[in-house]
């Protein structure tokens, strides 16, 4: 709408979320600006995935905004079709179509959804394949493929819908540690690429080389945040402190 | 073909054994009547069972509470009483009340037929078993596969449509399979109301030429054929169902 | 402030509950027979409503005439139990020999489960009516082989069929890890099969034994068609002996749907119960 490239790309302002009487969100704001990485660290059950769950309406939002290119996600008229084109969405446990081949699960969404022309969707879906480092696995179906390999068909098929900001929920979190690697590098390709990438993910090693801003929440609220120079050597607050004892 | 048939005459003046469905033209016709009734009333039935069972699925996801009872009443009614019980009950109690209409002939008939009420019985029997299946089926679809759907902008209906129903689909075919073949052995029931199937047709027929032995294992054999080639029919179908790497 | 986001939470909420409502749905309790009951007392009492108050009501009838149905009924539970006795000793037999190392034993059993598997329970009943004799001879003397014996004897090879696949069944679903272990400590292969395979299957064929028992028990009534004096038969002439009346056969058919659902239904919970039980515990 009326939203410019100096404006967040995605503007999330004093958000509340709860699961019945469970308050999962307890006011958290924050920015993204095009082209940046944004890593979300924390305890398990601290709202990580729940957040970015929000801001492609996967889960509704009981309190604040949620701003995307200017568009409100909180928003009982949503036109979900529109902010699901800009915004992508890779998930923990891959959650691609058993039934549907590698190449088809990459196409499906273009040709569906955006009624785009198959055979120029197979064009792109193809270099995509060849992007992740997948080629001659196209024709393979889900079950055929390692977790790796199945992640990296569900960040293609995400990149296939030419998304504006890509959502990473935990997306190395249920593989092989010796497959986890691929799949970090494939992300960090995209962040090279100036891919806008908001991620929640336990590997700090990961987030401290790749990320612009890293934001750390505990118990529905964010505790602090910075830039990773800064972040991992000078932590003030003591739940963060204990936090990186801990992981690193 | 007709000197292929008289062997049998031969055969029977010859031997005694009497196989009159084959040599002769009036049994043959009874037979092959009979045989074509069995798959009528098969295909009908299965028409009708599984439109039940979508229904019934349907309407048991529904978040009225007395709509679930009834349904789940209908099932368990259907599965633990006799399903020939069900068929006199419906032929002959519901039959009976239900209002005559004036023949051609000024006489009386009923509205419904024998062959209408084998149809209406047998599929309420065989439909209280989809009904099931059906459930069972769509609650097998992870709901998480249905949210990436969702994320990449799929509609309701293209969720329904591209990925919930082909995979429920293929988890309720052995079972809705299973259910086929029984229904096809339960179509023997008709028999009891005088519907003119393969064991009314070859009762007759062993009435008029006392050559029950070989009617009874003619039979056998009929059933042995017909059930087997459906049985090897759908494993076929399965297998060229079958995700690789899906399921078991 | 915790209130009002209650409230709004609770739309979110609604679904899930719904489904998790629905989940194990055939939960259900008596109300069954009982609507099947009030089913059987309404056409009665419908049907009194139409006849002639000089004829005796339907329900009075139909109590006359339930110490008989009641008594064929339990007829009727005596061949499924002696049917299910020999099926399951056969289809055993029939089952072992489908696994056995003799690949021609094995082919020949399979045919045979396959072949009374795949024919409709009424059939296989004709078959046994009128082609056992009605008495054989062992040893000079002459044994008679009376109507609803030979139906039990027809009733219990569908019965075999069944059982013999749910004994290969089982017998396939252990972890060959169970055979390696039990070559490995020198068993032969029938203490392996009767020492430790078999007692781990018992309570795999459970629940598909019991099924197979409440199909049986709803066939018994096939043999009223060939003419073995059942509970259906047994309301059958009832129904004639009182002149035929068309307000009579609803009740009395819902009589007979009630009994089998009385028996029946319990069996099928039970059935739900153990598969969930050993579900569980693997």
């Amino acid at each position: 709408m009326t939203w410019t490239i100096n404006e967040p790309m995605v503007s999330i302002r004093d958000v509340y979320k709860s699961f019945g009487a469970f308050e999962v969100l307890k006011g958290i704001s924050l920015d993204v600006m095009k082209g940046e990485v944004i890593c979300i660290i924390g305890p398990s059950g601290s709202g990580k995935s729940t957040l970015i769950r929000c801001i492609n309406a996967l889960n509704d939002i009981q309190k604040g905004s949620i701003l995307v290119e200017g568009q409100e996600v909180n928003d009982p008229k949503l036109d979900k079709l529109e902010l699901r084109k800009k915004v992508g969405m890779v998930f923990q446990q891959y959650n691609l179509f058993p039934h549907k081949t590698a190449l088809q699960n990459i196409m499906m969404a273009p040709v569906r959804v955006l009624k785009q022309d198959k055979a120029e969707v197979e064009k792109i879906a193809r270099e995509l394949i060849r992007k992740v480092r997948l080629e001659g696995k196209e024709d393979a179906y889900p079950g055929e493929l390692s977790g790796g390999q199945q992640q990296r068909v569900a960040i293609a098929r995400s990149l296939a819908m030419n998304p504006d900001v890509i959502l990473f929920d935990e997306v190395t979190a249920a593989l092989d540690p010796e497959t986890v690697g691929e799949v970090l590098q494939t992300i960090k390709l995209l962040a090279e690429e100036g891919m806008t990438c908001i991620l929640v993910t336990h590997e700090m090693a990961f987030a401290r080389e790749v990320a612009d801003h890293i934001y750390f929440t505990d118990r529905g609220v964010i505790v602090e945040h910075g830039p990773p120079e800064t972040f991992f050597s000078e932590a003030k607050d003591p739940r963060t402190k204990e936090f990186l004892s801990q992981i690193l | 073909m007709q000197e292929y048939f008289e062997w049998f005459r031969i055969l029977y003046e010859e031997t005694g054994i009497n196989l009159p469905f084959l040599y002769d033209s009036y049994d043959r016709n009874r037979m092959f009547q009979g045989f074509l009734m069995t798959i009528k009333l098969s295909v009908v039935c299965l028409f009708f069972s599984v439109i039940i069972g979508i229904i019934g699925a349907w309407l048991q996801g529904s978040s009225l509470k007395w709509t679930r009872r009834i349904v789940d009443a209908y099932i368990q009614l259907f599965r633990n009483t006799p399903p020939l019980v069900q068929l006199y009950f419906f032929y002959f109690a519901i039959g009976s009340l239900m209002p005559k209409v004036a023949t051609e002939w000024g006489g009386e008939a009923p509205l419904l037929g024998n062959f209408a009420w084998a149809v209406i019985s047998l599929s309420f029997f065989a439909g209280a078993f989809n009904v099931e299946i059906f459930r069972s089926g769509i609650e097998a679809v992870p709901n998480s596969t249905v949210e990436a759907a969702e994320a990449l902008g799929f509609s309701k209906f293209q969720i329904y449509k591209d990925i919930t129903l082909p995979l429920a689909f293929r988890v309720c075919l052995p079972s809705l399979n299973n259910n086929l073949v029984n229904l096809v052995k339960t179509t023997t029931l008709a028999y009891a109301i005088a519907v003119p199937e393969m064991l009314y047709e070859a009762n007759q027929i062993w009435s008029d030429n006392v050559n029950v032995t070989e009617m009874m294992l003619f039979l056998l054999f009929a059933y042995f054929i017909l059930v087997g080639a459906l049985v090897w029919c759908t494993n076929r179908w399965e297998r060229a169902l079958r995700i690789p790497g899906y399921g078991s | 402030m915790r209130t009002t986001t209650l409230k709004s939470v609770l739309p979110v909420l609604l679904p899930a509950k719904a489904k998790s409502g629905s989940l194990f749905s055939f939960r259900l309790k008596l109300w069954h027979g009982i609507i099947l009951l009030c089913i059987c007392l309404l056409t009665s009492t419908a049907g009194f409503a139409q006849s002639d108050p000089i004829k005796a009501s339907v329900f009075e009838i139909l109590l006359r005439w339930m110490p008989l149905l009641l008594t064929a009924f339990i007829f009727n539970i005596a061949i499924s139990m002696l049917a299910m006795g020999i099926g399951t000793a056969a289809g055993t037999v029939l089952g072992l020999g489908q696994i056995s190392p003799n690949a021609g034993l094995r082919k020949f059993c399979w045919f045979i489960t396959q072949f009374f598997r795949n024919s409709p329970w009424l059939v296989l009943l004709f078959f046994a009516m009128f082609l056992l004799p009605f008495e054989f001879s062992i040893g000079g003397i002459d044994i008679p082989l009376p109507d609803w014996l030979k139906a039990t004897i027809g009733l219990s090879l569908p019965v075999m069929a069944n059982m013999s696949e749910i004994v290969r069944g089982a017998v396939n679903s252990l972890p060959s890890g169970q055979w390696e272990a039990a070559e490995s400590l020198a068993y032969s292969r029938r203490q392996t099969l009767w020492l430790v395979i078999l007692p781990q299957c018992v309570k795999r064929m459970l629940p598909p034994w019991m099924n197979l028992y409440s199909i049986l028990t709803m066939a018994t009534v096939l043999a009223s068609v060939v003419g073995v004096s059942e509970v259906m038969t047994t309301t059958g002439r009832a129904l004639a002996s009182e002149g035929g009346r068309p307000d009579l056969l609803a009740p009395f058919y819902s009589f007979v749907l009630l009994i089998f659902f009385i028996y029946c239904y319990p069996i099928a919970r039970w059935t739900v119960y153990l598969e969930k039980k050993f579900a569980v515990k693997g």
